[in-house]
């Protein structure tokens, strides 16, 4: 529900953005989302072909790079992404001296126009 | 076809926003309190039992988001602070284009500590700045210990975390070291209390520990 206002948000960065180049159209959208943004990439679609209906990024398509949540043993120095495991234990040495290094990321990395 | 590099957080608008509002209440010297919990973690409680707590060392006003009702804001305008309604008509997280109006309506000169109540849900807030001092998430024990295993985004990006209704740890099969060790993993520098609002357990440092913020 959250990523409808999210989609707002996308939507006017991308408009800025191709507006100040000169688009007459805005072919592609390359997003960057992390694991633990808390951001689910199919509600973004769904909304983003509400609210961008009857823009010059309305036929846009949305690219999601999604970026795993990654973790880095202190132990060992190994990293290693989330994949559903019950818990955050360095699965190389069992450490529960692990940090969290990426995953964060939610943001519009660049916009294809033409 | 060209490429136009944007590299823009996608929040960012909130985000300016957010710090405006932190400068007001920097400049009205109030510390401004986030609380997000899902519904039943027991948040309305936690806030009377702090609220009851702090009456004597702190001025307090409560802003209430809620998606329809005023409900928390009737029960917590009884114990004598100004409130202000947010109702979000359907929103499920507070903004800081919300909040902004909000702090219109508080005398906030006359003020040490404004608790914001957020919307009842934890995935959605954690997204919206809110330009608060203090990011509180309330989590209870019926809730489960594999929560932050399951959900970690919700425990990232907070500064306090309640464990609340530590009373049901009898009935309850619920690994204290198991969830807290989930949380620091995902969020080392979070202070972490476990309280029973209902019962008084744990409130008093949590209280104490709160004043001791206030600017
Ligand atoms: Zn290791």
């Amino acid at each position: 529900m959250h990523e409808l206002a999210l989609t707002e948000n996308l939507l006017e960065i991308t408009l800025k953005h191709a507006t100040a180049a000169g688009a007459k159209k805005v072919k592609q959208l390359n997003i960057v989302i992390g694991q633990l943004s808390s951001v689910v990439d199919e509600s973004v679609q769904f909304y983003w072909d509400f609210v961008a209906k009857d823009t010059i990024a309305e036929e846009a398509e949305l690219h999601f790079e999604r970026i795993p949540a990654t973790f880095r043993c202190h132990n060992c120095r190994a990293e290693f992404s989330l994949n559903g495991q019950p818990d955050f234990l360095c699965p190389h040495c069992q450490s529960v001296q692990v940090e969290v290094i990426g995953g964060n990321e939610f943001r519009l990395d660049s916009i294809d126009i033409e | 076809m060209p490429r136009i590099p944007v590299v823009e957080n996608i929040m960012q608008a909130n985000q300016v926003l957010a710090a405006e509002l932190r400068q007001r209440l920097d400049a009205a010297g109030v510390v401004g309190l986030n609380l997000m919990a899902s519904p039943g973690a027991g948040k309305t409680s936690f806030i009377i039992g702090t609220v009851n707590r702090l009456q004597h060392k702190a001025r307090m006003g409560y802003v209430d988001g809620d998606i329809e009702t005023t409900l928390d804001a009737e029960r917590i305008a009884e114990l004598g602070l100004p409130v202000v309604q947010i109702n979000t008509g359907g929103s499920c997280h507070l903004d800081a284009n919300m909040l902004g109006p909000a702090l219109n309506e508080l005398p906030l000169d006359e003020l040490d500590l404004m608790l914001v109540e957020n919307v009842g849900n934890l995935i959605c807030p954690a997204n919206f700045e809110l330009g608060t001092h203090l990011n509180v998430l309330i989590a209870s024990v019926p809730e489960g210990d594999d929560k932050p295993y399951k959900y970690p985004p919700m425990y990232r990006g907070v500064d306090v975390l309640i464990l609340n209704k530590i009373d049901l740890l009898p009935y309850i099969p619920f690994k204290v070291d198991y969830f807290l060790r989930g949380v620091e993993i995902l969020n080392p520098q979070l202070t972490t209390f476990q309280v029973s609002a209902l019962h008084g357990d744990g409130m008093d440092e949590w209280a104490n520990w709160l004043a001791a913020q206030l600017l």
